[in-house]
This record gives structure tokens, C-alpha cells and sequence, in this order.
């Protein structure tokens, strides 16, 4: 359901007063539905050469109408000459990997801004490029980082739910890699709803792509911490969703509802507390005994304590730490000791906006959830060698229970400070989240996809 | 003889217990068996599942719970075709539906059950005055408006009044604090000694709690995490300082307060049972095996013996049976209806007399080690839902086996006694798996 304000603006008297106060107008967002086609229209496809045609059959496999930029019919909705209306663009993907100087950018970025009136509300822009690096020559990093730049700033222009995103490739990954291929589905899909002015990059051209997309997870076992309610039982609900065999782990004091969710997604519920030393050892032995393997870990048990730094005491300092990052360290550990665990494992970890770009009152939580970041990206190296991945999800103004209970208009105006003007939902974190933890990202690790709306604070 | 298969506890699951009009003044018997039995299904992955056949019972049931099982089954994730009954014996409800489960597991008739109990002394049954029920069975039964009229003419204002639930014995009118008063008067059970069963009974409760004994033998229901009658801070000078409630004819030589018995309480249990293969096939774990059951029941309405006492026979006519002696027992489960119930059990038993006139044998039973006593805490600590306590014993026992694994060389073994009202009284012998 849509906050009140956006459905006050979505339609009637509600949205000319808005339209003419320029006050912000959110939309409900396309979701991902099992079944449903990825996009509401066709695609345009900017660029040229193999890697547009790879990405073209991609396309039309998935069954999007690819059109290619220049064609007459490109930029469509003109009111065509036989008077029906062409349909509105589902996205523009605009394939610069062949981009070697800054000037390269130009064609194909001011012919998507030709076509972004065209763009379906909730509709998509996505670049795929080559990930900048030290290596490059001046002028090749120069245009590569050029791409994140404009990406991120065409984000904010769009406006009806329509987002922007990147997909980075490592210099040997071909733009027909399974990952690179999943993150662009997940793009384009409502299942990155709440995802906007991000960047995937894709690393390796390990993984496979699901032989049923809308059970992208079938067959895997999937442990969620935290996952009583909220954004866990969310995950633990859209795992579930995908083909995952749930066990959903909680406090034992969280039991009761920890029980409701594990009979919703016909999972296991593991009363347990992350902060005991034998946490992940509890853990492994469930999952190998119950379900005979463990192939994703969702890290999503966190606390607040918040509290000025300097009305900081050690028990608030010490307890978000222990439960936000300690504990997670503590269970990676014993299941990278473990032999069951590493054949295409995914760990996933819930970071948080705070952690990227700070947030008063939450020296100790922004220091956890900082951490996280820091844990994926060395627990990405190891995995790498057993074929798993570690990546990090960092939600901004999701609403949920706690955040019901902020003031009123410090609620409305956390709300509206992202591209999207609106709150995500629990769902949204969850799809980035499933995604991650699919073989069809198995080439991406050790990334922090931003689950924000394009949030103005950090990147 | 035909070599039975074996029948084996899995796991357990309840809801915490709370005092009578506390958490769950507002509850039925029917949600909070259907919680507990969720919390299982949650904890094994048995949603949607045909479980052989679910059997529990309540000691105070609303008439219109004729079916309260069954109810429950269809309000929680099992399958809906999965068959239930409902068994009433007292206290010893729980274990009864224990060990009626495994003989049919044991048969082979079922593969795997569900046993367990629930009671609320909070949300119990009021009933009208008999003179009131008479009176309006004949007005359904009036024909005319003559004969209504006649029919309403009987109904006295006395008769208005409702009856409360009465948990006195029928038989002697007297309620089971006096009927034990009288035992433990007769047994010379001290107050101190009472007092300190009861300390130990909350001390090893909450020790359990903290070492995470009940994470997975637990579900929290309606904001209770914990039993809502545990007290891990009392001590032999709080417990002493309380009034006697029971045997106070007995003057200055009463010695049952509320803090040496057990409180009226709320809540359910349940346990997951099975054959070994159904078990294995699942991969679900198997904590312990339940080898054998009595029953015994004692002639309290004349006199003979007390009214809580037929543990007392059933225990070691159990025993005899499987060739076993005290020393043959690692883990002792005595409920504590009242902590002198279990300490008259345990005099009993070593007193030769006794065992020699009234259960046959040669010279006393046997002393039971004080160490190996109720070593998770039990109903004076945790509540008595009356028929919830067998259950909850049951899953207790079942787990601390599984932990201790073997003693020297053989299984770890113990041993559940359970009275009830009607001097009724129910033993069982688990091994550890």
C-alpha cells in the first residue's frame, strides 16, 4: 500500500495542487510479480557492435522488443502515422563497453535523453560498461568513470517510479557473462523497484542462469537471520518465493511470530541467539541435519541504540557491535571451516545507508553497519577460491514498524529525500537481497547494492 | 512374543506458562493448544503434514470443546487430514497421550503422533446451578404455555447463581491441598524440607533457561518468554516466611504454602513422536526412546491410602516389569503437584514397612539420589496446566537424554512419575538416543 501522501498525489485535485506547488509526486512503483512479463514495453537499445547484439538476443529471449536506436520507430510514441499509440518505452539500455574517451559518451547518452520522454512510468535506464580501474589508460578511465556520473545524475531527473542504474564489467568479462545477463533482468525487473542510481558490478563469469526464472532459487537452502519480522520475514517470504527451502532463525524470545513465518513459507524456525559463541556451529548443524546442505546465508539480525557519542555508554556501544558485525564474523567463520559450505554459497549481509554516509546519533550502529561492508569485501576473497560470494544490501527509508513509530514529520520528510520520493517496503530489500543470493549473481561479490530510491546522502 | 518396533521422542514444543488470570487470563485451551502445536510444526518443517494421529486433552474443558484436538489440528499448518482424539485423565493427561501414541506407534498402526495437553484455570467453565439446569431442561421439554410457565415457577433465586469449576474430589469433597495435607501429616514431611525442594525446583528451572536449555523446547505466546510462575531469586528465608494455605486444622503443624505448591496455571505442551524410520526419512532427530508405561490408581476414598500416592505402586510394578532398579536410573522426573507430594513418594519408597505390606516386596524400594531429581526444575517452579505437565516433562526429559548421551556403556535412562486427582497416578521409562 502506498503512504497517504502518495496516494493524495497520485490522482484528482491532489496531483494538479501538487503538479502546480512543484511539490514532490511519488508513484507506486512497479513490483515484481511471479509470471508477469519484465517490462511493460519495448526496450531501446543504444549501442552497437557484439555486445549490443548479444544484449539484444538476451532481450528478446525474455521476450522484451528490443528496438535499436536509430531505427524509425525507435523513440516511438510520436502519435504514429496510424493514429494508435505506440507503446511507451519499457527501458533504454545503453551497452558503452567499446567507450574509449570522454567524447564517447556523448551520442549515446543525448539519444537516451531524446527517449526519455518516452519512458513508461517505472520504466528503466540501464548502462552496461566497463569497470574503471587504475590500469586504464587517463582518457579510458576518464570516460568510464564518465558513465557513473551521467548515470547517476540521469537518475535524478527521471521522475513516475522510473529508475537508473549501472551494470560495471571487469575487463575480461564478456557482456554475455550469466551475471551480467541476471543483474540486467533484475534491472529491468519490478524486482529492483526501490533500487535506483546504483551500480553492479560483475566480476567473474562464474554462475548460471535459472532454468525457471521465477524459481531462481529452487533446491537451495537459505538461512535468514532476524527474520521474525519486518525486512527478515520479507526475505525469508520472497526466498521462499524463489524455490528456497527457509530456515528462519530469530531470538528465542521473537518465537512466536519466528514460528508464524516459518509455517508461512513451509520453513523451519531456529530459535537461536546470534550472539552465542556456537551460533553458526547451531546453525550449520541444523540446516546439514534438517535439510542435508546450507547454500545461502541472509545476515539481516540487527539493533539500534542510538545515542550521541557523547552520551555513548559501553553497554549501548558494545551490544550494537556485537549483534550487527561481531556475531557475523563469528557464524561466516565457522561456516567457512565448514566442508558443506562454499560450493556456490552466498552470503548476503544487510548493511545500512547510515554506514555509508553516516547518521547523527549512530556512531555505534554506523560503525557495524560499516563494517558489514568491510566484512563482505574480505570474505568476498575468500569465498572466491570455493566459488561462493559475500555481498552486502544497504537499505535506506524502508517502512517498517520502527520506522511507523518516527515523529510524523520527521517520518515525511525521511521519506521524500530520494529520487523516488517515497519509502521503500520491505519487499524491495528482499528482491535485492534473493537476487544476490542466486546463482545468477554468483559473478558478483563482495558489492553494496543500495536499496534507497537513490537517497541524497552518499553515493 | 512379536518383537514391537519402537517408538521415539523426536522433539517437544510449548508455550510458556503463565499464572491463572495472568498472560493468558483472555486465552482458550483451543489457541493455546493450536500455538503449541504450531510452535512444532515451525520448529520440524511439518507444515501440511498427515501426522499419524494428534492426542490431547484438557482437565477443565468447556463443554463445547468436545473435539478440542481435532480443533486445534484444523486451526494450525498441519494437514487438515491429519486425524485427532481427546484423552481425559487428570494429571496424568499428558502422559497418558504419551504413551497411548507409542503403543500405536509401537503396533504399527501409526507411523508418527502428537501427544500433549493444555489447560486454563483462567478461562475455565462456569456452569449454572443444577436446580437452574433442571428447571430449564423441562421449560425445552414444556409443550404448552401452561406447562412453561410451570417449568420457569421452579427456578429458586438461589439457583442464579453460578457454579464455579471445582478441582475438589468429588468423593470426599475435600481439594487435593487437603487431601495432601493429610498425607504429608501422616508421612512427618517437614516444612523445611518442602521449602527446600521448592528452591531447588526454581533454582534448577532457571538454570535451564540461562544455559539454553528451552531454546528449542519453547515457543513464546502472547509476550511471555518464560514461565510467569518462576522465582530464580527466592530463597529458604522468602520461601519460609509464607502462610500455610493447607491442613490448617492441623494448627501449628501445617506445613504446605503457595510457594511449596503448585500455583493454578495456563498453558500447553505437545511432543512429536514417531518410529525411528518415519523419524530417519525426514531427517528429523531422535532424542529418545519411550520403552514402557503403568498406571496405577490407590483406594483414597477409604482411607487406605493418600490421595497422590499411586505413583507410588506405579513406579515400581514399571520397573519389576523391565527388570530395573533406582540404581538402573539417571534421571528422575517426580512431578510436583505439591513438593510434598514428591517427598511422601520418596519416603514411600524407602520406608521398608510400607514397601513390604502394601507393595509386596521384600524390604524398602529404593532411595532416590537428590542429585538426579527434577535436575530442569519442574511443576512447582514452571506451573501446572494440569494436563500440559505431562508433556512438558516428557520433551524435558526426553532432551537432557539425548544430552547426556550414555552411562556407563548403556543408554542414559530416566524415569516420570505423574499423580492425579481420582488417585490416579502414571509412570514411564525414556532412554536416551
Amino acid at each position: 500500500m502506498a503512504d497517504k501522501y502518495t496516494s493524495l498525489v497520485s490522482r484528482g485535485w491532489g496531483r494538479d495542487v501538487a503538479k502546480r506547488l512543484g511539490l514532490p509526486q511519488p508513484v507506486e512503483l512497479r513490483r515484481y510479480r511471479p509470471g508477469e512479463a519484465i517490462l511493460s514495453g519495448p526496450a531501446l537499445l543504444i549501442g552497437s557492435g557484439p555486445a549490443a547484439e548479444a544484449i539484444a538476443s538476451a532481450l528478446s529471449s525474455w521476450g522484451i522488443e528490443a528496438r535499436r536506436e536509430g531505427a524509425a520507430d525507435a523513440a516511438a510514441p510520436r502519435a504514429a502515422d496510424d493514429g494508435a499509440r505506440s507503446p511507451k518505452l519499457g527501458a533504454i539500455v545503453l551497452v558503452l563497453d567499446g567507450i574509449e574517451r570522454p567524447e564517447d559518451l556523448s551520442a549515446p547518452l543525448l539519444a537516451a535523453g531524446r527517449a526519455l520522454r518516452s519512458l513508461a512510468p517505472s520504466g528503466r535506464v540501464i548502462t552496461l560498461s566497463r569497470r574503471a580501474s587504475t590500469q586504464d589508460e587517463p582518457s579510458l578511465g576518464a570516460a568510464r568513470q564518465g558513465v557513473e556520473g551521467a548515470l547517476r545524475s540521469l537518475a535524478r531527473e527521471l521522475r513516475a517510479g522510473a529508475t537508473g542504474n549501472g551494470i560495471l564489467l571487469a575487463e575480461d568479462v564478456p557482456v554475455d557473462a550469466p551475471s551480467v545477463l541476471g543483474a540486467l533482468r533484475f534491472l529491468l525487473s519490478g524486482r529492483s523497484a526501490f533500487v535506483d542510481g546504483q551500480f553492479l558490478t560483475v566480476g567473474t563469469s562464474a554462475g548460471g542462469l535459472p532454468a525457471d526464472p521465477d524459481r531462481p532459487l529452487e533446491g537451495k537452502v537459505a538461512v535468514v537471520t532476524g527474520a521474525a519480522r519486518n525486512i527478515g520475514a520479507a526475505i525469508a517470504k520472497t526466498l521462499a518465493r524463489d524455490g528456497a527451502k527457509v530456515i528462519a532463525v530469530d531470538i528465542p524470545a521473537a518465537g512466536e511470530s519466528l514460528a508464524q513465518v516459518a509455517n508461512d513459507v513451509r520453513g523451519t524456525a531456529l530459535q537461536l541467539d546470534i550472539t552465542r559463541r556456537d551460533a553458526g556451529e547451531r546453525i550449520l548443524e541444523h540446516a546439514l541435519g534438517r535439510h542435508g546442505r546450507l547454500d545461502v546465508v541472509v545476515h539481516n539480525a540487527g539493533i539500534t541504540r542510538d545515542k550521541l557519542l557523547a552520551n555513548m555508554d559501553a553497554a549501548k556501544w558494545d551490544s550494537v557491535i556485537d549483534v550487527n558485525i561481531a556475531a557475523q564474523l563469528r557464524i561466516n567463520e565457522a561456516l567457512l571451516a565448514s566442508e558443506h559450505f562454499g560450493d556456490r554459497a552466498h552470503i548476503v549481509s544487510v548493511s545500512s545507508t547510515s554506514g555509508i554516509a553516516g547518521n547523527r546519533g549512530q556512531t555505534n550502529y554506523a560503525a557495524s553497519k560499516a563494517g558489514v561492508i568491510g566484512m563482505v569485501r574480505s570474505t568476498a576473497a575468500r569465498l572466491a577460491a570455493r566459488g561462493g560470494t559475500a555481498n552486502a544490501v544497504a537499505p535506506g527509508f524502508i517502512e517498517t514498524e520502527m520506522t511507523a513509530r518516527m515523529p510524523f514529520a520527521t517520518r515525511e520528510v525521511a521519506r521524500r529525500l530520494n529520487s523516488l520520493q517515497q519509502g521503500g517496503r520491505p519487499q524491495d530489500v528482499a528482491e535485492a537481497i534473493a537476487f544476490l543470493a542466486s546463482d545468477g549473481a554468483s559473478g558478483i561479490s563482495g558489492n553494496v547494492l543500495r536499496v534507497c530510491g537513490q537517497n541524497w546522502m552518499g553515493q | 512374543m512379536t518383537t514391537l518396533r519402537k517408538a521415539v521422542v523426536v522433539g517437544g514444543n510449548r508455550i510458556p506458562f503463565a499464572r491463572a488470570n495472568g498472560a493468558y487470563a483472555m486465552t482458550s485451551n483451543q489457541d493455546m493448544l493450536t500455538a503449541a502445536l504450531d510452535g512444532l510444526v515451525a520448529r520440524y518443517g511439518l507444515q501440511d503434514e498427515r501426522i499419524g494421529e494428534v492426542a490431547a486433552g484438557a482437565v477443565l474443558k468447556h463443554s463445547r470443546d468436545f473435539n478440542l484436538t481435532r480443533e486445534a489440528v484444523l486451526g494450525s499448518a498441519l494437514s487438515p487430514e491429519t486425524p485427532a482424539y481427546d484423552v481425559q485423565q487428570a494429571c496424568a493427561t499428558g502422559l497418558e497421550t504419551v504413551l497411548g501414541l507409542c503403543d500405536k506407534i509401537k503396533l504399527g498402526r501409526i507411523d508418527s503422533g502428537v501427544a500433549g495437553g493444555v489447560d486454563s484455570a483462567s478461562d475455565a467453565p462456569i456452569v449454572v446451578s443444577e436446580g437452574l439446569r433442571h428447571a430449564l431442561l423441562e421449560l425445552a421439554r414444556a409443550k404448552t404455555a401452561q406447562q412453561k410457565l410451570k417449568a420457569l415457577s421452579k427456578i429458586r433465586p438461589r439457583d442464579v447463581a453460578p457454579v464455579a469449576p471445582g478441582t475438589n474430589e468429588p468423593r470426599t469433597g475435600l481439594s487435593m491441598g487437603e487431601h495432601q495435607a493429610l498425607t504429608t501429616a501422616q508421612w512427618n514431611i517437614s516444612r523445611e524440607a518442602q521449602d527446600e525442594l521448592a528452591l531447588s525446583s526454581h533454582r534448577n528451572l532457571a538454570e535451564a533457561y540461562e544455559r539454553g536449555f528451552f531454546d528449542d523446547l519453547m515457543t513464546p505466546y502472547r509476550g511471555l518468554t518464560r514461565d510467569a510462575n518462576m522465582r530464580p531469586d527466592t530463597s529458604m528465608e522468602k520461601l519460609g516466611s509464607l502462610k500455610t494455605v493447607f491442613g490448617r486444622q492441623l494448627g501449628d503443624e501445617a506445613t504446605m504454602t503457595a510457594g511449596n505448591s503448585t500455583p493454578l496455571t495456563d498453558g500447553a505442551s505437545t511432543v512429536l513422536l514417531a518410529s525411528e524410520e518415519w523419524a530417519e526419512s525426514r531427517d528429523l532427530p531422535i532424542l529418545a526412546e519411550v520403552v514402557d508405561g503403568e498406571a496405577a490408581a490407590v483406594d483414597f476414598v477409604h482411607g487406605k491410602d493418600g490421595l497422590l500416592m499411586a505413583p507410588v505402586f506405579a513406579v515400581p510394578r514399571l520397573l519389576g516389569r523391565l527388570g530395573l532398579t533406582f540404581e538402573d536410573i539417571d534421571y528422575f522426573e517426580i512431578h510436583e503437584a505439591f513438593a510434598a507430594t514428591v517427598l511422601c513418594h520418596l519416603a514411600a519408597w524407602e520406608d521398608e514397612e510400607f514397601c513390604r505390606e502394601r507393595l509386596g516386596l521384600d524390604g524398602a524400594f529404593g532411595k532416590v539420589d537428590r542429585a538426579k531429581l527434577n535436575v530442569n526444575g519442574s511443576s512447582l517452579a514452571a506451573g501446572h496446566p494440569f494436563a500440559a505437565t505431562g508433556g512438558r516433562i516428557v520433551a524435558v526429559l526426553a532432551k537432557q537424554l539425548h544430552e547426556r548421551g550414555s552411562v556407563g556403556g548403556r543408554p542414559a535412562r530416566g524415569l516420570i512419575s505423574v499423580c492425579a486427582a481420582g488417585g490416579l497416578g502414571v509412570a514411564a521409562v525414556l532412554e536416551a538416543r
